[in-house]
């Protein structure tokens, strides 16, 4: 039996005799993200390199039209695992909007603030990563404990440190438990305290800032080409941020500023994200103090079960469960695509129904997917070393990238 | 609270210098829906571009219906950063000739999306001249998000270990069993 590799690049054909072709991934210790980098090397220097993923494909998007929309939920997780959260509420919007379904305030305010929750612990796992690739031990390991913090604090709510499975069409799993929010001050608080170190360790730090500083950088024109969003695009100097320019849930009553950066480079992008990790600090407690009471489910019979009392003495009641567990919601045919605002930049759910219980079509617009796919251009030029802070302040996170 | 931002002017006026270019213009939730014919999409697109903003080249992707002819629903979507706007243009092409023009020349992101849109669909980009897999490896037989193509169908790039039990044992390639 014969292993060809699963795509052939042209570099390996049509290079030129005076340079080298090394292969980086899909496999590498210095890549944390299951990506092949096949480079053209002149010296040290990158001349042309071509970027390929796909190792984690999985057929998210074949599974999904074969699911109930709430047998989805769990496949939604799995895309971006850092922020699983991010990518259930996004997934969730777009049923609810092709439902018509308008959830209640407290689960808009609590789905707001677990987004931001979110996105602290994917913005703290990417900085972490990277960091640790340049060889800062400490700052990984500071921020890792954080990470671990939060999603231990998630476990308590939602049963699961990375897939939460947190969202159900029309609201949440359940509400918070006793003591959540007091714990969640506490965190936030470690969280601070111990940013406050990474700044102090990495910000001017000599090996850090020539590493990071001037390698990989872009212009605004050039990540708008090459369909970069989030903290990449925003690290060009573009202040655009769908929670701001089309405020959803309830982001359009919160105080929150959008950092950019200058030069788009490796720098920008690890300090931008750095300056999100505060403001969604900022907002989680805004959250916290304009969190309303009231259920967190909406009381809609098309799409949430009957109460397990009613359904075990009432006939009605066990139809209803057994309708909506075997057929699933029923959304009614239409199509619609929700952004969010994910840590990565613009998660799309572009979803068709057709009026049956399962998506008829369901396709992720994956952050990552389009930045892997201009990767290359930021590659080029530089050296062979800088391929690893650049792919770590890309953040690309494999399941959402090969869904 | 409308997540695609849409200030009505602006969708005016695009419809306006865009629609008599359509086949037909409809609305999703707030996003201008723009359906027209293959050979126009790139003067549209262009258009969009220069005249109206949208610099972004967000998505692209398809839809199958097997039983409409045609087959195929080619779905983009692009966006306007500042004010932040978005648009959906639509392309039907058939099983037959599944062909649009490709955006690589206009949008440097068209380069992985239609590559993505082409293992998965089997939608030819015309002048896109690099479409080797993405997500799916050299050999794959067939496009997995058309509608006939076999959920429970396996084509592991690895033969599956022979553990010697009586399970019935997933073969390579099912009925694209040719792979070596």
């Amino acid at each position: 039996m014969t292993f060809g590799p699963p795509v052939r690049s042209p570099l390996e054909f049509d290079a030129a005799p005076d340079r080298v072709v090394v292969n980086v991934g899909p496999s590498h210790p210095a890549t944390h993200g299951t990506i092949q980098i096949v480079a053209e090397l002149d010296g040290e220097t990158v001349t042309r390199a071509d970027v390929h993923c796909g190792f984690l494909h999985r057929g998210f998007e074949k599974e999904a039209e074969h699911h109930t929309y709430h047998n989805v939920i769990p496949y939604t997780d799995r895309l971006n695992y850092c922020s699983a959260l991010n990518n259930n509420f996004a997934y969730a919007a777009a049923v609810e909007r092709l439902l018509g379904i308008e959830i209640t305030p407290r689960c808009v305010w609590l789905r707001t603030l677990l987004s931001e929750y979110s996105r602290v612990a994917d913005h703290v796992t990417c900085v972490a990563a990277a960091a640790m690739e340049l060889g800062a031990m400490t700052a990984f390991l500071y921020l890792m404990t954080v990470r671990d913090y939060i999603y231990e604090h998630l476990n308590h709510l939602t049963g699961a440190r990375l897939t939460h499975s947190y969202v159900r069409i029309g609201g949440l799993a359940r509400d918070l438990p006793d003591g959540w929010l007091d714990r969640l001050e506490e965190v936030l608080q470690f969280t601070e305290r111990y940013l406050e170190r990474i700044h102090g360790l990495l910000d001017r730090n000599r090996i850090f800032v020539d590493r990071m500083r001037d390698v990989a950088a872009m212009s605004t024109e050039h990540a708008l080409n090459w369909g970069y969003t989030g903290p990449i695009l925003r690290s060009t100097g573009l202040a655009m941020d769908l929670r701001r320019d089309t405020p959803y849930l309830a982001y359009g009553e919160l105080d929150f500023d959008v950092p950019v950066g200058i030069r788009g480079d490796n720098y920008d992008r690890y300090y931008v994200r750095m300056c999100e990790i505060d403001e969604s600090i900022a907002m989680i407690r805004q959250c916290v103090r304009k969190l309303p009471g009231g259920d967190v489910t909406v009381r809609d019979p098309r799409v949430v079960l009957p109460e397990k009392a009613l359904v075990y003495g009432q006939i009605e009641a066990l139809i209803h469960h057994f309708k909506l567990i075997t057929e699933g919601v029923l959304v009614p045919a239409g199509e619609v695509y929700v952004a969010h605002e994910a840590p990565n930049g613009e998660l799309g759910f572009y979803l068709v129904a057709d009026g049956t219980g399962h998506p008829y079509r369901l396709h992720v617009r994956a952050p990552s997917f389009v930045h892997m796919g201009g990767m290359h251009t930021l590659l080029e030029g530089h050296q062979l070393s800088d391929i690893v802070p650049t792919f770590g302040s890309m953040n690309m996170i494999g399941g959402e990238c090969d869904r | 609270m409308s997540a695609s931002g849409s200030d009505l002017p602006h969708v005016a006026a695009l419809l306006a210098a865009l629609a008599p270019a359509c086949e037909r213009t409809s609305d999703s939730f707030g996003m201008p829906v723009l359906e027209l014919r293959a050979e126009r999409l790139p003067a549209i697109v262009e258009r969009l571009r220069t005249e109206f903003g949208y610099t972004s080249f967000l998505d692209v992707t398809a839809v199958d219906f097997p039983t409409r002819e045609p087959r195929f629903d080619v779905v983009y979507h692009f966006l306007k950063p500042r004010p932040l706007a978005r648009v959906r243009l639509k392309v039907q092409v058939s099983a037959e000739d599944p062909t649009v023009p490709t955006l690589v020349g206009q949008f440097g992101a068209a380069r992985y999306m239609e590559r993505e849109a082409h293992d998965m669909f089997g939608i030819r980009f015309a002048g896109n001249a690099d479409l080797r897999p993405i997500l799916l490896y050299e050999g794959f037989v067939g496009h997995p998000l058309r509608k006939d193509y076999p959920m429970e169908r396996e084509q592991p790039i690895v033969d599956y270990r022979d553990t010697g039990g009586d399970a019935p044992r997933a073969t390579n390639g099912t009925s694209a069993g040719s792979r070596a």
